[in-house]
């Protein structure tokens, strides 16, 4: 037989086993048998330098295209082998997508903070300061210089937890206005102001009564500054918390640090202003005090009333929460049960 | 303030507005309205009846059988357990289908087999309070007077057929807190001067008050008016049924004819008064003046009162008769045998009848309109009124005159402001009409131009003093909902937060980030619970006068409250608790105020990760928790400069496991695991805390953080274990380490720990891996092994290593 012949017959043999071979490692065997140092067509090749030198570029030629016919076959069946392999595993690999993934836990933040840091963040944007004070004050500064001296009526609307007869737990955050209007300097600007925190008064702790809860005032003290300013910042206000929807309305009250004060009400987030259990039937809810600055208020902190003037406000974080999510009793504020704080995980 | 809305009738024309618009209407320009109520909604078929009979029944001992007319063909037989039911009365009757106040309905019905078709009335059943039922009817019925008409409607004779609006009156409002001041009110409202009757008082010319009292006041500061009438001649009895009525809606108890009127006076002028017995003064000089340290009174109440300088008293000159303005003596009140009567009428310090009040626990209708402030106008107008009525009631006479102390006169207050700054005040843009109009309305005299806007102020309305308070009364008549919404056009300034601000959000979403929820918790606790944790030392911040042992003191820590919270969590079948709170904690300094601390502290109980198809149970420990807090420490770019330091001394701590934390020398915390027998006192598991002040790190801002360029070379390292004594710390060893390893040393990390089999007993085996790097270079295995070297040579000399 002729060395074409056999290179022939070899071609066919391996073509064949090529086809049969299930694995990589079959056709890395079948390589090895004719393509390796001592394969099948390596052997004929080495064969080819005992023959007629005239025939040798025939027989090269051809040895070349059997070797690498061969080879290309060898290299697509290892390729769908190796893709069939990786089906199979990738198949394999198959989970339930939707077992429960590994816990990560990640704390939530109390419902209270959350309300008063949108808050902060309304009237950050703004161009408000935050400002926080001490939780434990003076008499002087949590009453008297809030225009609240000794003996006044409106002394009984917040009854005090005292420590000596001057050192008191602050009843509102207003001592902060007062220490803050001290400080300001109006020829850098107007003063305008928030100051969140805990305040403290002596109730007896039942759904509605807590006798430490949080406050959020406001300031805004410039040449300038008008009632209707005030209305503004407020629908702002409301409508941040409760809704675009929401309409608010004044009513007179009394504040002895503002004159005129004024009671807030809000379009009743549940109805609409049709009357129901949130609101009792008024359609209108209360959710903050305000007024404008009482001249004695500047006057004591040594701003000129006739060239400054401003408007205060104040609202309850704890209440508003209360409206907001239908909390019943406002001891669920500081009992801190898990059961309750995790109901305010979500964000959106 | 509970007004009534047919006595306000009496001075307004009211036919146009009904009680609820009216309230709406007040809410809205000047007073919040707490509720309106028309009690002749829930009260039906209820009539004046003529009881014909009334027998006991036999075999009862306080049932009637009666025969009542009320107004039909033959009269009713009612079955009526009251005891003063007598035959000739006029009452009060529900027919069958009434409806009574607490929804009770009245059907025919059958008592000890005795037919009763109805039920004659008791107030208590009309929905009056027990408070303000005459003692006479309070365990029975009430008994109408002999002219009421049988068979008519029953409502208008008690006063049912009104309405009540209920004021919820700010301190600044007490003008309101009289009938005459609403009609003001309400008339300013509606654009009516609201119009009174005059006193029509008849004075016995023939007798003068100087024949009975003479008047003298110690210190007018403290009572700047006093005033007395005396009537005489009188017979104290019942009050008519329309001044019953009025008392009664307006919360006040009926006594007798003499009292009745004093507190209808004070309803109707909001100046209170008070009648003496004239026979029990024993005395014509009337001296007001402080009572002695040694003086006592027994009040109308019965209680022995021990007097002091704080109080005001009026005496006969020379012993107390009544505590001004606040109680009267009981040795000197009307009572039925009274036949002249002293009446008096002043005006009293507010502040000395608020202490007053307050230190006796005696508020009163009357010693609250004192200390609120009241009309100077009215204060003799209101006496010769009262003086008239119960003159006119008890057939008595008024005797010629007023015995008086007056040292000021009711002041009419000039206000000026400019109709400028109103509109500039409030956003808008009224004209002097405007002004003028809403001026009118409130009944002030005022004079308005564009430049100058002058305003009297009537005593009536004594609250009104400056500028400020007469831009809130053209606001509120002007109407708040009429104000324009604007923002406040002022000059920019950034707002933002500060940086204690900013690390103070920044470690609350830290911590949320590690699993911890956050807690707020009541700074008030128990002394003891405001001590523990706290190692200070000191007593804590208390209050002076608490309101119970639970909120006495203020917390010295955030643990010991967070561990309540655990606590109580836990017993509620929440086993996994991981909770921080962000506070302050309290205490006490050389200065007036105590030092306030913010502090940050977490508690950790139960798993970490739970028991799942695919995880294993790990349980909270030491470490989990420190871990956190190295973080948060690192991320706050102090970590090199904390060290943690093992103390065995914290009662509460778990003696092995609990370390102190340091920045730099400052002690700032602690972190470690709750002492077993606390843990087993609060039953809880395996319980880790921390606790640090983060004063340090919010107040000391950080120099901006300076690229470093990526290394360019790449590192090596090596592994290094050795054996020493367990009692050597890791923080000491890395250290030395760091102090030895050279200049390329840029990170050591322990990756094993092993004390037991093959390690001696007392000793540890540890194994660190040494990072080392050039920025600069590549380094050479020459100088990495130099430098290990010395590591080696550095443990084994200060700490023994027996290196592996």
């Amino acid at each position: 037989m002729g060395i074409e012949e056999q290179l022939t017959t070899v071609l066919a043999k391996a073509v064949i086993e090529t086809n049969a071979a299930e694995s990589v490692k079959e056709l890395e065997a079948i390589r090895v048998s004719y393509l390796g140092k001592k394969g099948e067509i390596t052997s004929v090749l080495k064969g080819v330098k005992d023959i007629d030198p005239k025939e040798r570029p025939i027989i090269g030629k051809k040895a070349n295209e059997v070797r690498d016919e061969l080879t290309a076959l060898l290299s697509h069946k290892k390729e769908r082998l190796e893709k069939e392999a990786l089906e199979r595993q990738l198949e394999n690999e198959t989970i339930d997508v939707t077992l429960p993934g590994k816990q990560v836990s990640k704390g939530q933040t109390h419902v209270l903070t959350q309300i008063m840091e949108d808050i902060e963040d309304l009237f950050l944007g703004m161009g408000y300061q935050i400002i926080e004070g001490n939780e434990v004050e003076s008499d002087y500064y949590n009453f008297e210089r809030v225009n609240l001296p000794q003996n006044h009526p409106a002394r009984d609307m917040q009854d005090t937890f005292y420590i000596t007869p001057d050192v008191l737990l602050r009843t509102h955050t207003s001592p902060i206005q007062a220490r803050t209007l001290e400080s300001h300097d109006f020829s850098k600007g107007p003063l305008k102001m928030i100051s969140p925190g805990k305040v403290y008064r002596r109730d007896t702790d039942d759904a509605t009564h807590s006798h430490q809860f949080h406050q959020i005032e406001g300031m805004v003290i410039a040449e300038n500054i008008t009632m209707a300013d005030l209305k503004g910042t407020l629908e702002l206000l409301a409508k941040k918390m409760f809704g675009e929807d929401r309409e608010i309305r004044l009513r007179p009250s009394y504040f002895p640090f503002t004159e005129p004060s004024v009671e807030v009400d809000v379009s009743c987030f549940k109805c609409g202003g049709k009357g129901c259990n949130v609101c009792k039937g008024t359609g209108w809810i209360e959710i903050l005090g305000a007024g404008m600055t009482h001249p004695n208020v500047l006057e004591m902190s040594g701003v000129d009333s006739s060239k400054y003037s401003g408007f205060a406000f104040g609202l309850g974080p704890d209440r508003i929460a209360m409206l907001k999510y239908g909390v019943d009793d406002i001891r669920n504020f500081y009992l801190n049960d898990q059961r309750f704080l995790q109901q305010f995980k979500r964000k959106g | 303030m509970k007004v009534s809305y047919n006595w306000l009738s009496e001075s307004l024309d009211l036919s146009a507005v009904s009680p609820e618009d009216l309230a709406e209407q007040i809410t809205l320009t000047g007073i919040e309205v707490d509720s309106v109520s028309e009690p002749a909604k829930e009260l039906k078929q209820i009539v004046v009846g003529n009881v014909l009979t009334a027998d006991r029944m036999e075999d009862s001992d306080h049932l009637n059988i009666t025969t009542v007319d009320v107004g039909e063909e033959d009269p009713v037989q009612i079955v009526c357990g009251a005891p003063n039911v007598k035959a000739g009365q006029k009452v009060v009757v529900a027919l069958p289908g009434a409806r009574l106040a607490n929804g009770m309905k009245i059907k025919k019905s059958k008592l000890r087999g005795v037919i009763s078709n109805g039920m004659i009335c008791s107030l208590d059943e009309l929905g009056f309070s027990d408070s303000v039922i005459p003692k006479h009817s309070e365990d029975g019925i009430y008994v109408l007077p002999q002219d009421a008409e049988t068979g008519a409607d029953a409502l208008p004779y008690l006063g049912l057929d009104d309405a009540f609006i209920e004021l919820d009156i700010t301190p600044n409002r007490a003008d309101a807190l009289s009938m005459r001041g609403v009609a003001f009110e309400a008339g300013a409202i509606l654009s009516q001067t609201p119009k009174f009757t005059g006193v029509n008082l008849n004075e016995e010319t023939s007798d003068s008050i100087e024949n009975y009292i003479n008047v003298s006041v110690e210190n007018t500061d403290d009572n700047s008016v006093y005033k007395m009438r005396v009537i005489k001649d009188l017979v104290v009895t019942e009050s008519p049924l329309w001044l019953q009525r009025k008392l009664m809606h307006a919360g006040i108890r009926p006594i007798d004819a003499v009292v009745d009127v004093t507190n209808y006076i004070m309803l109707e002028y909001g100046q209170p008064l008070h009648a003496f017995d004239y026979d029990t003064l024993d005395s014509k000089d009337i001296l007001v003046r402080r009572a002695k340290g040694s003086e006592t009174l027994v009040t109308l109440d019965g209680q022995k009162r021990e007097l002091n300088q704080d109080n005001l008293v009026i005496t006969n000159g020379r012993v107390p008769v009544a505590l001004a303005g606040v109680m009267g003596g009981e040795n000197t009140h009307v009572t039925a045998h009274t036949k002249t009567v002293a009446l008096e009428s002043a005006v009293f310090e507010s502040s000395l009848i608020r202490k007053t009040a307050q230190s006796l626990n005696l508020r009163s209708e009357s010693s609250s309109r004192f200390e609120k402030g009241l009309n100077r106008e009215t204060v003799q107008q209101a006496l010769d009124h009262a003086a008239a009525l119960i003159a006119s009631l008890g057939n008595g006479q008024v005797v010629s005159g007023t015995a008086q102390i007056e040292s000021e006169q009711p002041v009419y207050q000039k206000v000026t402001t400019s109709a400028d700054k109103i509109n500039r005040s409030l956003g808008t843009d009224m004209t002097v009409h405007d002004l003028e109009s809403i001026f009118d309305r409130l009944g002030f005299e005022s004079s308005v131009t564009t430049e100058l806007v002058e305003v009297t102020v009537p005593p009536r309305r004594w609250d009104i003093t400056i500028e400020a308070d007469i831009i809130e009364e053209v606001a509120r008549i002007h109407g708040y909902h009429k104000l324009p919404s604007t923002l406040p056009h002022s000059e920019s300034v950034p707002g933002e937060l500060t940086y204690a601000q900013k690390i103070t959000r920044y470690t609350r979403h830290f911590m949320e980030s590690c699993g911890l929820g956050q807690a707020i918790s009541y700074a008030l606790t128990t002394t003891e619970k405001a001590k523990a944790f706290a190692y200070s030392g000191k007593e804590p911040v208390e209050l002076d006068w608490p309101m119970s042992e639970e909120h006495k003191a203020l917390r010295q820590s955030l643990v010991s409250g967070l561990l309540d919270n655990v606590q109580y969590n836990v017993a509620r079948q929440s086993k996994n608790v991981s909770l921080f709170e962000i506070g302050r904690v309290f205490n006490q300094t050389d200065s007036t105020l105590p030092s306030e601390t913010t502090h940050v502290a977490g508690v950790m109980t139960g798993a970490l990760v739970e028991n799942s198809w695919q995880e294993s149970h790990v349980e909270v420990d030491y470490f989990a928790v420190k871990g956190i807090i190295d973080e948060w420490f690192d991320t706050l770019g102090v970590r090199e400069a904390i060290t943690f330091v093992p103390v065995k001394d914290y009662s509460e701590m778990h003696p092995g496991r609990t370390a102190k934390v340091f920045w730099n020398e400052q002690l700032i915390g602690m972190v470690g695991q709750l002492h077993p027998s606390m843990a087993k006192e609060r039953d809880l598991n395996e319980t880790v805390l921390f606790e640090i002040d983060m004063e340090p790190f919010i107040n000391n801002e950080h120099d901006t953080i300076k690229f470093k360029s990526i290394p360019k070379y790449p590192g090596t390292s090596r592994d290094l274990a050795f054996v020493v004594e367990e009692t050597v710390l890791h923080e000491e060893i890395i250290k030395v380490m760091h102090a030895s390893g050279g200049n390329w040393l840029k990170s050591v990390r322990l990756f094993d720990l092993y004390q037991g089999e093959n390690i001696e007993d007392g000793k540890k085996s540890l194994a660190y891996s040494l990072s080392y790097l050039n920025p600069d270079a590549t380094l050479k295995e020459e100088e990495v092994t130099k430098d290990f070297e010395q590591v080696k040579l550095a443990l084994t000399e200060q700490f023994g290593a027996d290196i592996r």
